[in-house]
């Protein structure tokens, strides 16, 4: 069962952004301290952004400038995006088990969806010919029949 | 900013009547003394690139921050590649040595940079307006140069001066934020525009034969050039909230060999390495 009298829990619901920013001590910066900027690559036009690092620096443009220069002088680079670090919110380790699956979700995934109607098939021809010699039955797919078996062990 | 470059190329093109074709449509069509000025002028800006590439990679681990230190590190290589472009025409078409003897097996007197590039470090507040005053003379001289009927020059102009595009961003960034930041970043950035002004005059000191391009509309002339950056180091300087000093020009002399105390031992650092085994491969 999870915790719920910890002092903050990650709220699938609404990301929790509400009892994240209660906790989030502010701005980090003072005078003499830049602030912590998360910087995201694209490599071709079209293409998603990627992280690639981060930096610090006084404000936006300061940090384009120089995440330029520190993470796209050497790989293509068509677009960067800067975000301030504090403008992330992460779920918190403690919580990773609610990305664990316990039961089976086969169905969730491309191949799993495919697996699954292999097997309805795989099934369909094993109770047919179970009642008759039906020829076609068992004939049906056989490739995609061992794929399946691969799929499930 | 790119309408203001728009610009001042229209303006450059237009003062120095370049863009027309010409007879002098190749370093190989010139006639020997106008190859003579070209090969002085390229001596000139690749000297000042090499140097100026130099003094800034002296920053290589001492920057005032991490991502500071490798951006300016960044800029010192592209400056450095931007003296090997232009030494490396001088080797092609002008007959000189490669550019590796070109660069680190001449003597201070043989040196035709602007004194400006050979000044000791210094502070970050004179390095930084140091590259902020390097890199606007630069835009401005690759800018005529690349309105050159001579391709060779207006290829290689064009190469260099689209890097310059970056600096320029980075200067002017660091530039007007300090230079409004605190009473104390102000008052360095103005010591370091005093300190680094007279010298940075230099730049525009015609090299031996400039005024023979500048007639047979391969260059403009060095004043048309000046008056463009003068307009443009004023136009930072204001936005940054820094006055810009008086100059003499009488103290010019780079381009004549003419150089400071500092570019011997500058030259001795940058230089020993190589010269302590010329024929090594690496």
């Amino acid at each position: 069962m999870p915790d719920y009298t910890r002092a903050w829990h990650f709220d699938p619901y609404h990301q929790g952004l509400r009892h994240a920013r209660r906790h989030d001590p502010g701005p980090q910066a003072s005078d003499t301290e830049w602030q912590d900027w998360e910087v995201f690559q694209q490599d071709v036009r079209g293409e998603h952004h990627h992280h690639v690092g981060a930096l610090h620096a006084p404000d936006a443009e300061t940090a384009l400038l120089l995440a330029k220069e520190n993470f796209a002088r050497r790989g293509a680079c068509a677009n960067l995006w800067v975000v301030a670090a504090r403008n992330v919110y992460a779920t918190a380790y403690e919580d990773a088990d609610i990305f664990q699956h316990t039961t089976d979700k086969l169905y969730r995934e491309p191949a799993g969806f495919q697996g699954l109607r292999q097997a309805k098939i795989h099934g369909a021809a094993a109770a047919a010919r179970a009642s008759d010699d039906d020829a076609m039955g068992a004939r049906a797919e056989p490739d995609a029949a061992a794929e399946h078996a691969e799929v499930d062990a | 900013m790119s309408a203001d470059a728009v610009e001042a190329r229209r303006a450059l093109a237009e003062a120095a009547g370049m863009g027309v074709p010409g007879p002098y449509d190749a370093l190989s069509a010139l006639p020997q003394a106008l190859r003579e000025g070209v090969d002085a002028l390229l001596l000139a800006f690749a000297d000042d690139a090499m140097l100026q590439g130099h003094r800034d990679a002296e920053w290589t681990g001492l920057g005032p921050i991490l991502e500071e230190d490798i951006a300016f590190s960044s800029m010192a290589q592209d400056e450095l590649g931007h003296a090997q472009v232009l030494y490396r025409l001088r080797h092609e078409h002008l007959g000189a040595p490669d550019p590796d003897a070109q660069a680190f097996l001449r003597d201070a007197a043989a040196w035709r940079n602007a004194r400006l590039v050979e000044l000791p470090r210094g502070d970050f507040a004179f390095a930084l307006v140091r590259r902020a005053l390097f890199d606007l003379a630069k835009a401005v001289q690759y800018d005529a140069l690349r309105q050159s009927p001579v391709r060779e020059l207006a290829v290689a102009a064009t190469k260099l001066r689209q890097e310059k595009k970056y600096h320029l961003l980075h200067d002017r960034a660091f530039v007007t934020r300090l230079g409004r930041a605190t009473a104390a970043s102000h008052d360095r950035l103005q010591a370091a525009l005093e300190a680094a002004f007279p010298a940075a005059c230099d730049l525009f000191e015609p090299s031996d034969g400039l005024a023979a391009l500048a007639a047979a509309k391969l260059v403009p002339g060095a004043d048309v050039l000046r008056s463009v950056w003068l307009a443009a180091v004023c136009q930072l300087a204001d936005d940054a909230g820094l006055n810009v000093p008086a100059a003499d020009p009488a103290a010019l002399g780079g381009r004549r060999g003419d150089h400071t105390e500092h570019l011997e031992p500058l030259l001795a650092a940058m230089q020993g390495m190589f010269r302590s085994d010329p024929e090594a491969t690496w």
